[in-house]
This record gives C-alpha cells, sequence and structure tokens, in this order.
C-alpha cells in the first residue's frame, strides 16, 4: 500500500458563521504535504473565510484545525503558511514602499520583537525576489508596478518565510491574460521544483481545472474534492452555481 | 557666537523643538500611510483639554496635557476596535469633544487670556527647564520605540490583516502607536501650539512622500525636513517676534511647496 504523505493542513467538522449566518457547515479534508489543490465556487460560498479561519483570523464556530499535526492553537511556527492575500493588485498604491522592503517583511514571522534583519535573512529576500522575477524591481515603489508584477512581489514575500505551504486567494485577478500564462508556469515550477505545497483560490475554473493536481469544490460545504478531470462535470458545477452552467473546453 | 543663544530659553526652545521635529514626523510617517492624518489634530484639541485642566488646578499644564492624551489614546483605540462607529468618526468625537471640555474649564477658570494664546500657537519663552526635560525624556522614550519596533510598526501599517497572519500582535502595536502619538503631541504644544502640531507631524511627511522613495529614506528626509522647519521657524519667531508655531508650520509649508514643484520640474 502507497504510504501517505504527511498530513498539512486538516479540517474536522469545522463550521464558521458570521452572527446567525453561515458561512462554512461541517467542512471536513486534508491537504498533504506536495498537494496542489484548487479551491473553486460561487461568491459568497466561503472560499476566503475558509482561507482566514486556516491563517488563524477567524475562529471556527465548530470543530477543529490541525496545521503541521498540532491543534491551531499551539501551532506557533506561522512562517510555514506563506499568504498572499487577494486585494495585493489594488491596495496601497501609493504606500511609499520599495518592493525589497516589502518582500523583507515575509522574514518577520521567523523573527522575535526587537530583533533585527540578519545577512542571512537578506539572502533569503534576495533569492525570493530571483525565484519570483522582480529582483530588477528590487528598488522600485510597490505603487509604480502593474498588477501582475504586484502579485509577484507578495509572492516573492510569502517565499522570503521559507514556507512549506503557500495559500494565494485569487492570485490572478487583474493580471492580464498573458501573464497569466507565466503565472500559472512559474506556481507549477514551484510545486515541482521548489517541493511547495500550493492551495489556490479562484474563480476560474478552467484554470483550476488544468494547472491544479487536485480540486475542492466549496459551496458552504464540501461539494467535491479529488481530481480534476474525475470531478468537473455539469453535474458537480450544477451544484456549484446552479443550473445552466456548462464546462467549455479549451484546447 | 549669535546674540539669539545667550538667551537661556532660546536654547531650551532650540533644543526641545529640536526634539519635537525629530519625533513629530516619525509618528506622522506612521499615522499619514494608514490615513489617520486627523489622529494628530485630535490628540493635539485633547492635549488642549489636558492644558485646561492643568492651568485649572494650577498643575504643571504639560503633565496634564500627556496624562488626558494618553487616556484618550486608548479610548480611541478601544472605540475602533469595538467596530460600532467609522474611525474617523471617532476622531471627529474626541476633537470636537474635548474642545468642548476646554473651553468650559476655561471659562470657569477666567483663563482666556494671553498665556492660553501661547498654547494654542506655540511660543518660545515658554519653554521651562522642567517642560525641556520632560520633553527630551519622552523624544527618547517615542524615539527607541521606533527604532526597535521599526519593523513591526511598518508591517502592522503596510498590511494589518497580513501582519496578523503572521502572528504579529496588531491590536497591541496599534495601541502602542496611537499612545506614541499621543506622547508626541502633548510634548509638542508648548513650542508648536495646539492649532499646529498637526501640521508638523504631516507636512513633512507628505513633502517627503514626493520624492518618491521607500518607507525608510522618506521617513529620514521627512525629519531633515522637519528639523529644517523648526530651526528656521524658530529663528523667524525670535527675530520677527512672530508666534513660533506658525513661523515653524509656514516653513514646513515652503518645503511642501518646493518639494512639489521640484518633482514636477524633475518629471518634465
Amino acid at each position: 500500500m502507497q504510504q501517505l504523505a504527511e498530513p498539512y493542513i486538516e479540517l474536522n467538522n469545522v463550521s464558521f458563521s458570521y452572527g446567525n449566518n453561515p458561512v462554512i457547515e461541517k467542512l471536513s479534508f486534508t491537504v498533504r504535504k506536495g498537494e496542489y489543490l484548487g479551491i473553486i465556487g460561487p461568491n459568497g460560498g466561503g472560499k476566503t473565510t475558509l482561507i482566514k479561519v486556516i491563517l488563524g483570523l477567524l475562529h471556527p464556530t465548530e470543530g477543529a484545525v490541525m496545521l503541521f499535526g498540532k491543534d491551531r492553537h499551539d501551532f506557533k511556527e506561522k512562517h510555514r503558511i506563506g499568504y498572499v492575500p487577494q486585494r495585493v493588485t489594488q491596495t496601497d498604491r501609493e504606500f511609499p514602499a520599495t518592493v525589497f522592503e516589502v518582500v523583507r517583511t515575509g522574514r518577520i514571522p521567523r523573527l522575535g520583537f526587537f530583533e533585527r534583519f540578519t545577512a542571512k535573512d537578506i539572502e533569503i529576500v534576495e533569492r525570493a525576489m530571483k525565484t519570483a522575477g522582480i529582483e530588477r524591481y528590487r528598488d522600485t515603489l510597490i505603487g509604480n508596478l502593474s498588477g501582475g508584477e504586484r502579485q509577484r512581489v507578495y509572492i516573492a514575500r510569502a517565499l522570503a518565510g521559507e514556507p512549506d505551504v503557500l495559500i494565494l486567494d485569487e492570485p490572478t485577478v487583474g493580471v492580464d491574460i498573458g501573464a497569466q500564462k507565466t503565472f500559472y508556469e512559474f506556481l507549477a515550477s514551484l510545486n515541482k521544483d521548489h517541493n511547495l505545497t500550493i492551495i489556490f483560490i479562484s474563480h476560474d475554473i478552467d484554470a483550476v481545472s488544468q494547472e491544479t493536481k487536485t480540486v475542492l469544490c466549496l459551496n458552504h460545504t464540501l461539494v467535491c474534492h479529488g481530481l480534476p478531470r474525475d470531478l468537473l462535470n455539469e453535474h458537480v458545477l450544477e451544484r456549484l452555481y446552479g443550473k445552466h452552467t456548462h464546462l467549455v473546453d479549451h484546447k | 557666537m549669535l546674540e539669539i543663544f545667550q538667551y537661556d530659553f532660546m536654547v531650551r526652545a532650540f533644543e526641545a523643538g529640536i526634539a519635537i521635529g525629530i519625533v513629530a514626523p516619525l509618528i506622522g510617517m506612521f499615522l499619514v500611510v494608514r490615513r489617520y492624518s486627523l489622529m494628530a489634530d485630535t490628540l493635539a484639541h485633547v492635549s488642549f483639554a489636558g492644558v485646561a485642566i492643568g492651568l485649572f488646578f494650577k498643575v504643571n499644564p504639560v503633565f496634564t496635557a500627556i496624562g488626558l492624551s494618553v487616556l484618550a489614546s486608548f479610548g480611541i483605540e478601544a472605540l475602533r476596535n469595538s467596530r460600532r462607529i467609522f474611525g474617523e468618526s471617532i476622531l471627529a468625537l474626541f476633537l470636537s469633544g474635548s474642545l468642548a471640555i476646554a473651553v468650559i474649564i476655561l471659562s470657569l477658570s477666567n483663563g482666556f487670556n494671553a498665556n492660553l494664546f501661547s498654547y494654542l500657537f506655540g511660543s518660545i519663552s515658554t519653554v521651562s527647564n522642567t517642560d525641556l526635560w520632560v520633553t527630551i525624556a519622552l523624544a527618547v522614550v517615542v524615539l527607541l520605540d521606533i527604532v526597535l519596533l521599526y519593523k513591526e510598526l511598518f508591517f502592522a501599517s503596510l498590511d494589518p490583516e497580513l501582519a496578523q497572519a503572521s502572528g504579529l500582535p496588531v491590536k497591541a502595536i496599534n495601541f502602542m502607536m496611537v499612545m506614541l502619538a499621543a506622547i508626541a503631541v502633548a510634548i509638542s504644544i508648548r513650542i508648536v501650539g495646539v492649532l499646529l502640531i498637526g501640521a508638523l507631524m504631516v507636512i513633512p511627511v507628505i513633502s517627503a512622500m514626493q520624492y518618491g522613495r521607500g518607507f525608510f529614506t522618506t521617513m529620514v528626509l521627512s525629519v531633515v525636513f522637519s528639523i529644517t522647519s523648526v530651526i528656521a521657524g524658530l529663528f523667524a519667531s525670535y527675530y520677527f517676534n512672530l508666534a513660533s508655531g506658525g513661523a515653524i508650520v509656514l516653513v514646513a509649508l515652503i518645503i511642501f511647496l518646493f518639494s512639489i514643484v521640484f518633482i514636477k520640474a524633475g518629471k518634465d
């Protein structure tokens, strides 16, 4: 029998509600080392909420979240999860910070209060910028970059923490089509060559079905979880998005 | 030796002024990038209520100003965290509320006099030895906090949610920042005045931001602009008999205009 890879993120019967408004109901799944998971679902279906629960920004009303085998309350190694929020392409246009200054914040979870960045930290930050292909923008203000470039800055920021898992929330929103292709190739190489576990949320079913190894469909509760080609059929899409949804095959 | 430095009160004004000139834009930088510029003005008005209380009970107004504005800073952050009122409405509440308190106390004590004018617009002749030492000691405390917690303050300002996801106690950092702002404002009112301290915290920062540099460089530039404004303003105040706060802020404004024109000319 094949040995299953180490579980990184485990949810067990997790529910979350804003007041009396349930957003996630009885959700259970496991993300293992080396996975490349796409999370799809309709707007308001609980995708971003789920990420915030995993990150500890929101506390589940029910159920347990285990991170790297530890209960979320006992999990202290925050640097192991690198997070790329959705809004990076829209906000902080006027924030006076260089790419280097932003990427360097990725090292903060590994440092204590009052601790200063060491030469090694800086070396890792430079390497993360290189991996994300933004080293030539080192001293450019983040406000002067395009949406796609800013996205890469925040990915470099997450990589600077040398995480085991990278979570991206709608990473291609605000990125033009041409840049999207290179972006997906970049993510695939992070997963394959850097052995990074990736979770990415998207409304783009085509991208998820073509790029990720596994897919999770979320509409308040788990609608499907497995290999994209087995799952993304009309029946599942109907449960996710309602009737009259069709898969368009891009070849 | 310049004649101006033969007067003890002028030397004290310069020493206190430079201490304030360093600290004000450092705090101002974090307020400006968080779209919280009005915080300085709000805390200044709270300090003014503190001054009124001090004058009424005949205690050193600098102490009552510091006490009340630190207290108010906690109130402001607590209300903001409760999310029951918009951030800027909270500032409006504290700003006008404390002004009302100040006016009531001052009319009770018949305090509308020349002394009051010096608190509103700054005065170079009123800095006592005690004021000077309190100002310098607190300025050092604020400066040390910013230097030691620079990376945390920067991260929490850049993206509070991301900072929290990374394990930073963002709420505690915000509380600390607003408290530091309260201290910086309270120690500045003697020289710059209640109505103008907000300007010294904000104008050098927005001037520095015109040069399109990173966070750290912008911060250093804003301190340079601020100290220049304080020194030039104090000279002008002495030689032309002007209210020091007005003179300082006017120099800061000239630097701002120059920065805008200079950058525009550079781009053409």
